[in-house]
């Protein structure tokens, strides 16, 4: 192993969080490296319009994501995406990471920004009915579904919210929720509630989609009673929430009961020299200026730990 | 005009797709938008653009009236989710696929139908 070949920091993952550290560590001359699993921009890309990023009157979330990436390369920080790692070796002063193809990465130092993704509802037909039924972008296939009858699974924001933004579209939107009550906001329940084409099947799960080619049909389960139902449907959007992307990282770093990354204020983990940001940390509030400062901070961070 | 935002090639026309598709034994289009479930597939596309040089990738906006061509194909029928995603072998439709896809999603049916 040569000099060269170690990065003062390896940054795992290429969302805001890991941008935004990638911008800060490269513009203060340490080597780095981001390594990204999935496309760049994480979850920003996935956000039609961003209207409330500070400094920014309204801008699309994959721009916003392009424009972070070309600030971290022209501060020389290199990026690799769209690769599989197979393994995390921490716990030396020098960390090593293992891609799936074989390649080695090493660093003095890792920020670990995996961020999260949609939870899927992990049932039988679920895979199978992708782009056939089940969707999980209104804004994106909304319109396939003019005129027919669609239901979507969560009780937040993101559900309540495009469920009314599908009546644009869809003759009849069902919300299928597992509780009682919703935990959007008041303004975004209220504003489903009074829409017409909208009902409600509360205390409810999805248990299995079925079709032919096509998704025609769904199974549900009533939670206090037990009983199954089935229901025809022509689609399935689903808003469930968000699970980080910690699984290959359990029996690594310290994880909570919900598999978030655990740290302390300065976003230190329990390895030294390892630090996280963004969604995959313990925290209230998942927003992208909220990774923004968490990549800020863990950057910062990690520059401390290499002078010391 | 080009209306996707990606460093990839992108067709205008129907007459430029077919082409395209006669000309190149092993060609994969994305028909999307600049939306979230499509917006990774071109980033994988990219990826691959450098590593697999048998093969030609392309995109084309799903709103153009031209992208009739792919929205319209057989293959096509019963697809409810963007994008579009069209492999094609020697000019014919080898495989069709909807919604998002991963790298390992892609690089599989690169795989089967184009080879290793």
């Amino acid at each position: 192993m040569t000099q060269e070949e170690i990065f003062d920091v390896i940054i795992v993952g290429g969302g805001a969080a890991g941008l935004t550290a990638g911008i800060y560590s490269s513009r203060a001359k340490l080597s780095t490296l981001i390594l990204n699993e999935g496309a760049i921009g994480g979850q920003m890309v996935l956000t039609e319009e961003i209207a409330n990023y500070p400094g920014v009157e309204s801008t699309k979330g994959y721009m916003l994501a392009n424009t972070m990436k070309n600030q971290a390369k022209q501060f020389g920080c290199k990026i690799k995406s769209n690769l599989q790692i197979k393994s995390y070796h921490l716990d030396e002063n020098i960390k090593r990471l293992v891609l799936e193809d074989g390649r080695e990465f090493y660093g003095r130092s890792v920020i670990l920004t995996p961020g999260g993704r949609p939870r899927p509802l992990g049932i039988p037909g679920e895979d199978e009915f992708k782009g056939t039924g089940v969707s999980y972008c209104a804004t994106c296939d909304g319109e396939f579904f003019t005129g027919k009858e669609v239901i979507v699974v969560g009780g937040g924001n993101s559900a309540l919210e495009e469920a009314v933004a599908l009546t644009t579209y869809a003759e009849k939107v069902t919300i299928v929720h597992q509780f009682d009550h919703f935990q959007a906001f008041k303004h975004a329940v209220e504003q489903a509630e009074k829409n017409p084409k909208i009902s409600f099947i509360m205390e409810s799960e999805l248990r299995s989609f079925e079709g032919n080619g096509v998704l025609k049909e769904v199974s549900l389960e009533h939670l206090p009673t037990g009983n199954n139902m089935t229901m025809n449907t022509d689609g399935v959007f689903i808003f469930a929430g968000y699970i980080p992307n910690t699984e290959d990282l359990q029996g690594i770093v310290e994880l909570n009961e919900r598999k978030e990354i655990v740290t302390d204020s300065d976003l230190r983990t329990n390895i030294p020299g390892v630090f996280a940001a963004g969604d995959c940390t313990v925290k209230k509030y998942r927003q992208v200026t909220t990774a923004v400062a968490d990549g800020t901070i863990a950057a910062l961070s990690a520059a401390e730990y290499l002078r010391s | 005009m080009k209306h996707l935002h990606t460093n990839l090639h992108e067709f205008e026309t129907a007459a430029e797709l077919e082409k395209y598709i006669n000309e190149n034994e092993n060609v994969m289009v994305c028909c999307g938008r600049m939306g979230p479930m499509c917006i990774p597939v071109y980033g994988v596309m990219e990826e691959l653009e450098e590593e697999r040089e048998n093969i030609k990738f392309a995109v084309m906006a799903f709103d153009s009236p031209e992208a009739g061509i792919i929205r319209n194909d057989p293959a096509c029928r019963g697809f409810m989710g963007l994008p579009f995603t069209m492999y094609y072998k020697n000019g014919k439709v080898a495989h069709a696929t909807s919604s998002i896809q991963n790298m390992q999603q892609v690089t599989s049916v690169l795989d089967e139908h184009f080879g290793a």
